[in-house]
């Protein structure tokens, strides 16, 4: 969890539902994407958001996921994705 | 656990796209956001915890900037800034005027 991704790596969102201000959307939980790019290090917003200073920094990247991989009852092209940025804690390699 | 403000996926009716201005105490709203997180009172992400914790019926049901408010108001009290009573006490004030102004 939290490894250092290179683009091109296939990853999995962690399938967890924990309270307070989470980025990564449920609907993207649990699913399979790939890193397009890494973003940069940043405050963590979960732990700006309860009035502390985001320290460490987390890893951003950009995630790439299948539409079809989303929504079972996808009914548009193979080929149709959507990205998201998604902080290093919330990723597992595949 | 899915916040009221995480809908991706979930069934909506259409979005209403009319323009329109905003009122007078929305742009205050705004301005107090900004001016508070200037001088260090508050973060984003802590607004958006407060407005994502108003609940389902308090989130579908207020206006942008009535959720801005409350969660402003939520925060500043979590912080010490404000404490509840003074927040009610100023509500019932601005109310009382507003019934004044109406008579």
């Amino acid at each position: 969890m939290g490894g250092d991704f290179s683009p091109g790596t296939r990853v999995r969102v962690r399938e967890d539902f924990p309270l307070g201000h989470i980025r990564t959307p449920v609907y993207m939980r649990g699913k399979e994407g790939v890193v397009t790019r890494r973003l940069g290090r940043f405050p963590n917003p979960e732990t700006l958001a309860i009035g502390r200073d985001g320290l460490p920094r987390k890893v951003l990247y950009e995630v790439r996921f299948r539409q079809a991989d989303l929504w079972p009852d996808y009914a548009g092209g193979p080929a149709d994705t959507v990205d998201a940025d998604i902080y290093e804690h919330w990723l597992e390699q595949i | 656990m899915r916040g009221p403000h995480d809908v991706g996926g979930l069934s909506a009716g259409p979005v209403d796209q009319t323009p329109h201005d905003q009122d007078h105490w929305e742009k205050e709203i705004d301005a107090l956001n900004q001016l508070l997180a200037q001088k260090g009172y508050r973060k984003t992400d802590e607004n958006r915890r407060a407005i994502e914790n108003l609940g389902h019926d308090a989130y579908n049901t207020l206006t942008y900037y009535e959720r801005w408010a409350g969660a402003l108001a939520r925060v500043l009290i979590d912080k010490g800034v404000l404490t509840q009573d003074e927040v009610d006490a100023k509500v019932a004030a601005v109310r009382a005027r507003l019934a004044r102004d109406a008579a």
